[in-house]
């Protein structure tokens, strides 16, 4: 292959290279209005009145917008197909708060300045309720954030529960008898926010047809549209969103956090709007990682396969219920999808409280699930005295097995069934363990005040939403032989719009520079429904596939035609007769566009999937342990992946290496503190400890190859991957160096800290025992 | 940073107009109401007045003069973006802790929501947009892209400032030396790895090697 498999250079990085205008904020708008959100400074409060007329008084503020001034429309922010599975729990505005940082206020001003000096000046009077801060009390508690009765898709408003999920294949009750071993524990994981460089940013504005354009920083165009349209009542035929090019999203901008409120804006005072989140807005009121608290119980048989996995999830939502239930649903289907045991049980509670929102982040809860999975297959090892990695060989899924979760548990409906067509898990554990050097770190002695360790975890995710994700692409041919190709898929830094090209000029055999790649335009481009769930390589990856080979299939017609021959051949942008006669791409089109059977050549095409084949991977973490402080080194993580054909190795490397950055900071550096009150702490990048350069450990990256029969050139997913991997493997090995096991993230140095000093008290008592014993035997001698 | 000042941050005083009231700058400009003056201050020459009504000050930027008149609260990076439209330089959370406005002043990576465009007046200013000489990029540059150094790219700008003016200080660094010049820009897509390699291979690339 010319293209697939080959490091390529992106066809977006030279722009990027010389800061060209290429982000939304990058443009300057006539008349612009700026937009500020006053918010709540209380967890849970109604908003008895709200005075403005003091900041209606200040020079260059345009207008102050409460509830008073929208209709009362129930909706999700979450960006999902239709209908979306979150609960449609959230208005515009609102006459109750229920987080720090929920919206109050909107203000409109012809500077920033005059905007943000009106926050100061609109006074608010507030009838304080009780805040619920924790899930558990938040959980059938009297109090209840959502008071309205009949909200869609809320699973119980009395209760507190904006979804609930279970699950159950054989029988678990049974199989917990029938066991040789039961393993009983609970974990945790924390809020974590997707912290994103660039912020939340739109533009708004009504073009000369008064139609409502959308600039905005979105990996949901098209989801965009639908809600925007839904929420300000406008029609679908009168918006265009405009996708620039986005700085970064992981999830974040999956949803619809301020794309309404502009376009609100705009149609009430027919001027251009802009918001743009701050730093401090983006860690408190933006969005973040689901905390979840698991119940864990795995049953072992005398062979050490497993028996039964049993999974019991808290979910804490947040103040709304954007992504609850999906999030809650592929924490259970990713982790019971990763190892065979014939029975299965899933029960999972996501419950409201008054805290930060929760929503999409990379891994989509996928993370949360393999945290304790893979801490408790460690666990069990240990206990039972085996090697962890053969534990791990003996139950993983293999190729040819069904994957019974994936059929009854699908995106917050019943799922479609899964078989295991293609894994590299083996090969994946084989190579890490090599990199790692497993074997002679197990050696390795656990004396001394620094003590090394080694551990693995294994993981895998999916490859788009299965019978939902759709994503669909057109290419159309010019004269010289290049392409436009028109995707409706969404590269948020990615590297899928390189990654298409590379699909498409494989396909039509022609060189990169050769395909000039545009995405997501809902005006422009077809459909898609977005960059998330690992979808773009294998989705709309297959559709540009899809329309590439009709597309040639219609160049070697023409050139058949024009060739005026039956048969002839299409290879390296020529199509070629037996005799030898031959002509090029560029000709053809030429022809078809002037003189020759007229016609533009060109093709489009859609593509879904009931599959979702799962990337596999293996991570493995080299970790040092200051037993006196508690204070740990990761000296290095190694992540072997089988992501299927790899299209673009240097750009595959560099998704696994930012989602091993990423997971670091969830393992130990990350965590967003709320104080008694429900009030963040933590909002600038100072206190909220994302990873930088000289934390980097180091990285090592390897891919394994297998060849996926439904994946565009054999290819599946890797962006998500490779997050799932690193807290448990941190876990393991902090265990393997010290035999401290923390299971609630982040692992801080206090907790290890804690920990071994119990260790040390557990070990004193012990020799004091001993000692004591010694000389009750002397007195018997 | 206690809870509270968190808190007022939001909801009240925000740090744009704390810089409005307070324009006593550290270059000894001083700030008055009322119109436009540009007044020696008495006893002390060094010390200028402006008014919040504006200055007109001349920054160079890339080796070009541009005669401005800005208000003494505006950062550099609103000027560079607002005014000249140089809009290469990002905005990651306007308070100096992610790097994303990483501009060259006198030789100096600056993070410039954090200085005051007054302050710039009479310094010498490099930018993204300056690196490209008569149309050939800057050796990082040309390495950000063959090592896939960027993502998302919206830290890149940021991130290549601060690697041009390490290598233009120490032509052979290291890795560490590396590690420790772009520290303070962050990169959520987590490309640091591959900056690395781009930043030593530049400036390989840099002596001929």
């Amino acid at each position: 292959m010319k293209h697939i498999g080959k490091k390529t250079k992106r066809v977006d990085g030279l722009a990027l290279v010389r800061g060209e205008p290429v982000f939304a904020d990058d443009i300057r708008l006539k008349d612009l209005t700026y937009l500020k959100i006053l918010r709540s400074p209380h967890a849970h409060a109604k908003i008895l009145k709200i005075d403005s007329s003091e900041a209606m008084k200040l020079e260059g503020v345009i207008a102050v917008y409460t509830h008073e001034d929208f209709r009362r429309h129930y909706y999700t922010t979450a960006g999902q197909g239709y209908p979306e599975p979150s609960p449609r729990d959230t208005l515009l505005l609102d006459s109750k708060v229920r987080f720090v940082g929920d919206r109050v206020a909107i203000i409109v001003g012809e500077t920033l300045e005059a905007a943000e000096e009106a926050l100061g000046k609109i006074h608010v009077e507030y009838e304080i309720l009780p805040a619920l801060l924790d899930p558990e009390v938040a959980l059938d508690n009297e109090v209840q954030l959502h008071g309205h009765d009949g909200l869609p898709g809320v699973t119980d408003v009395k209760r507190n529960i904006a979804a609930h999920l279970g699950a159950e294949l054989g029988n678990v009750a049974q199989a917990a008898e029938e066991s040789k071993y039961v393993f009983e524990r609970e974990y945790s994981t924390p809020y974590a926010q997707q912290s994103h460089i660039e912020p939340h940013i739109s533009l708004t504005w009504l073009d000369e047809h008064n139609r409502l354009v959308i600039r905005t920083a979105t990996q949901v165009p098209f989801h965009v549209r639908r809600i925007v349209s839904e929420v300000v009542d406008y029609p679908i035929a009168k918006i265009r969103v405009i996708k620039p090019r986005i700085g970064g999203g992981f999830g974040s901008k999956q949803e619809i956090l301020n794309e309404e409120v502009c376009a609100a804006v705009t149609l009430k005072t027919g001027r251009p709007a802009r918001l743009e989140y701050t730093r401090a807005e983006e860690l408190h009121a933006g969005r973040s990682r689901h905390p979840q608290k698991i119940k864990l119980k795995i049953g072992v048989n005398e062979d050490y396969t497993f028996r039964f996995i049993d999974l019991d999830i808290l979910e804490n939502a947040g103040a709304y219920g954007s992504h609850s239930l999906t999030v809650m649903s592929v924490t259970a289907n990713k982790a019971l999808a990763l190892y065979k045991a014939p029975n299965i049980k899933v029960s999972g509670t996501a419950v409201y409280t008054n805290l930060f929102v929760a929503g999409a982040y990379r891994g989509y809860g996928a993370p949360q699930g393999f945290f304790p999975l893979e801490s408790m297959v460690d666990e069990i090892a240990h206990d039972l005295g085996l090697d962890p990695i053969d534990l791990r060989h003996k139950n993983y899924v293999k190729e040819g097995d069904d994957v019974p979760i994936a059929k009854v548990l699908g995106e917050g409906k019943e799922g479609y069934p899964l078989v295991i067509y293609t894994s590299g898990m083996k090969e994946c554990l084989e190579e890490g363990s090599k990199l790692i050097e497993w074997e002679e770190l197990q050696k390795t002695s656990s004396e001394g005040i620094e003590r090394r360790g080694v551990g693995v975890s294994i993981c895998g995710q999916g490859s788009g939403i299965p019978g939902i994700d759709m994503g669909a692409a057109f290419i159309k041919m010019n004269e010289d032989g290049s392409f436009n190709l028109l995707a409706g898929a969404t590269d948020l830094g990615t590297g899928s719009d390189t990654m298409l090209a590379q699909i498409a000029a494989e396909e039509l055999e022609v060189p990169l520079d050769k395909m000039i790649v545009y995405s997501s335009d809902t005006d422009i481009t077809p459909f898609d429904t977005g960059a998330y769930a690992s979808s773009t390589t294998y989705i709309s990856g297959g559709a540009v596939k899809k329309a590439a080979a009709d597309l040639k299939q219609q160049i070697l017609e023409m050139g058949k035609i024009l060739l005026e021959v039956e048969e002839a051949d299409i290879a390296e942008a020529y199509v070629t007769a037996s005799d030898g006669r031959k002509i090029s791409y560029g000709e053809i089109c030429t022809k078809a566009f002037y003189t020759d059977s007229q016609r533009q050549l060109m093709a489009h095409a859609s593509h879904m999937s009931y599959d979702s084949p799962p990337p596999f991977n293996a991570t493995f973490a080299d970790v040092v342990v200051d037993t006196e402080t508690g204070i740990f080194k990761i000296k290095k993580i190694v992540s072997v992946t089988d992501a299927g054909q790899i299209i673009n190795p240097q750009m595959a490397e560099g998704q696994v290496e930012g989602a091993i950055a990423q997971s670091l900071g969830f393992t130990h550096s990350e965590f967003m503190i709320a104080d008694e009150k429900g009030a963040p702490i933590n909002t600038d990048f100072f206190s909220y400890h994302i990873y930088t350069a000289i934390d980097m450990p180091e990285i090592v990256t390897r891919f394994v190859h297998t060849h996926e029969e439904t994946g565009p050139f054999g290819a599946k997913a890797i962006a998500e991957i490779p997050i799932n991997g690193p807290a448990p493997a941190i876990a393991n090995a902090i265990f393997n160096a010290c035999g401290v096991r923390i299971r609630n993230l982040p692992i801080t140095p206090e907790k290890v800290f804690l920990e071994l000093q119990k260790q040390k008290e557990v070990s004193l008592v012990n020799d004091k025992a001993g000692a004591l014993s010694k000389d009750v035997d002397h007195a018997h001698s | 940073m206690t809870k509270k000042n968190q808190l007022t941050k939001e909801s009240g005083l925000s740090r744009r107009s704390f810089l409005k009231g307070v324009g006593l700058t550290s270059a000894g400009l001083a700030v008055t109401s009322g119109g436009e003056i540009f007044a020696e201050a008495s006893g002390d020459a060094s010390v200028k007045i402006i008014s919040p009504g504006g200055a007109t000050i001349t920054l160079e930027v890339n080796g070009k003069k541009h005669q401005l008149k800005v208000e003494p609260r505006e950062t550099l990076v609103e000027v560079l973006r607002d005014r000249l439209h140089l809009t290469g330089t990002k905005i990651g959370c306007d308070r100096g802790a992610c790097g994303a406005c990483t501009v060259i002043v006198d030789g100096k990576n600056v993070t410039s929501c954090l200085m005051l465009a007054i302050d710039a007046e009479g310094k010498s200013i490099e930018t993204i947009e300056g690196l490209e000489k008569e149309g050939e990029l800057h050796p990082v540059q040309k390495s950000f892209i063959e090592y896939d150094a960027l993502q998302c790219g919206f830290c890149t700008p940021g991130m290549i400032m601060s690697s041009k003016n390490l290598l233009d200080h120490n032509p052979s660094p290291n890795l560490a030396d590396v590690k420790h010049a772009v520290r303070g820009n962050l990169c959520r897509c987590g490309t640091y790895p591959k900056v690395f390699q781009a930043v030593l291979a530049a400036s390989k690339q840099n002596k001929g090697e």
